[in-house]
């Protein structure tokens, strides 16, 4: 549509037999407004821009990241221990609600709890060890890849709980495994649990290749 | 519900009162095939095989059921009299369920059940010193946690 003849009309009188409805009056400015803009973007971009070059600011050129192998490699394992999956006693449901939504272990890079223990770095003994039971705990633990780590959930993994002195149930399960972080509670809630594995995190911090072995601290 | 049994299997019952009836142990079988088969009694379910010590000796106690009459039984068998081995006869052939739970009241209180097809324990382990519900069981821990607090 030509412009200048656009510019020129009044609103409200009819530019063509189509146009004649009340709608073609309001609108009528902002037709002007946007045909005047096209025309404007027309004519100052004829050129292609040139491609994009990624410049490096001259402060920045001379930036670096100062770190020790010990913070990186421990920083690395902290924020993705991977959790065995298995649990023993009703200690394994709020190791579950742990996991689901609400309190959400993936903050903390867990959440990919494994089923085999050739992939997990942590066992989270949750629930009653029996004598039993700890022949096949101790061969998962072998079975996991170094550097590993233990919590025992719950008093019954602690010290037997209220089974302590029974005839099946082993009186903690550090005579099974060396543990790392135990979390009282019957069963702890996952608050505790969450609590537990940030302490572990603290204790992965302190690691270093040239001192103690991992798992052994 | 005694003079019911005694009618099929004379010498068989040594007492009884309203709830219960005791048998004598080596009738145990003869009298459960009577109270499965018979049509007055057709006990077709055995919801409860357990034993109990009394120190001076241990008793079976067997609860049936008959879905068809609707009615609820319990025997009793005394063993092992003077802390004796107690042994009754299986009634595996009779109630297949009797299996696990005779496993268990062998695992635990050490009642032999004669003609059992698989006669071992069930929950603890092969080896394990004696049945832990006896009443004269003392564990290893037990033992050395009062040891540990003389000192």
């Amino acid at each position: 549509m030509d412009i200048e003849r656009m510019q020129n009309e009044q609103p409200g009188v009819a530019l063509a037999p189509g146009m004649q409805s009340p709608l073609a009056s309001i609108t009528w400015d902002m037709d002007r407004e946007e045909g005047e803009s096209v025309n404007r973007m027309k004519a100052t971009h004829t050129e292609p821009f040139p491609e994009p070059v990624l410049e490096v600011p001259a402060d920045m050129r001379r930036s670096a990241i100062v770190t020790s192998v010990d913070s990186l490699l421990n920083w690395a394992r902290k924020s993705s221990v991977f959790p065995l999956q298995f649990g023993l006693a009703c200690c394994a449901f709020e190791m579950i609600a742990t996991a689901m939504s609400r309190f959400d272990i993936s903050r903390f890079g867990m959440e990919a709890f494994r089923a085999t223990p050739r992939q997990a770095d942590l066992m989270i003994v949750a629930g009653t060890v029996t004598w039993k039971m700890a022949v096949p705990l101790r061969r998962l633990y072998d079975q996991m890849s170094e550097p590993k780590w233990v919590i025992s959930m719950g008093v019954c993994a602690t010290s037997g709980g209220p089974y302590y002195q029974s005839y099946s149930v082993v009186p903690g399960v550090n005579h099974i495994v060396p543990v790392d972080v135990y979390v009282p509670g019957c069963p702890p809630r996952p608050d505790a649990l969450l609590y537990g594995i940030m302490q572990l995190h603290e204790k992965i911090k302190r690691y270093s290749l040239t001192g103690t072995p991992a798992g052994q601290a | 519900m005694a003079e019911a049994i005694e009618a099929f299997a004379p010498g068989s019952v040594v007492g009884h009162n309203t709830r219960d009836v005791w048998l004598r142990p080596a009738s145990v079988l003869e009298v459960a095939r009577g109270l499965r088969e018979r049509p007055e009694f057709k006990f077709d379910l055995l919801t409860m095989l357990t034993a109990v010590d009394y120190i001076d000796h241990f008793e079976v106690v067997y609860r049936l059921i008959s879905l068809p009459k609707n009615r609820t039984a319990m025997l009793k068998v005394k063993c092992g009299e003077g802390r004796s081995e107690p042994a009754v006869p299986s009634v595996y052939d009779v109630w297949r369920g009797a299996d696990l739970l005779e496993r268990e009241a062998w695992d635990l209180m050490g009642v032999r059940f004669d003609g059992h097809p698989n006669h071992k324990r069930i929950m603890l382990w092969e080896g394990f010193p004696g049945h832990p519900l006896r009443k004269d069981y003392v564990t290893y821990d037990q033992s050395v946690t009062e040891i540990a607090d003389q000192d």
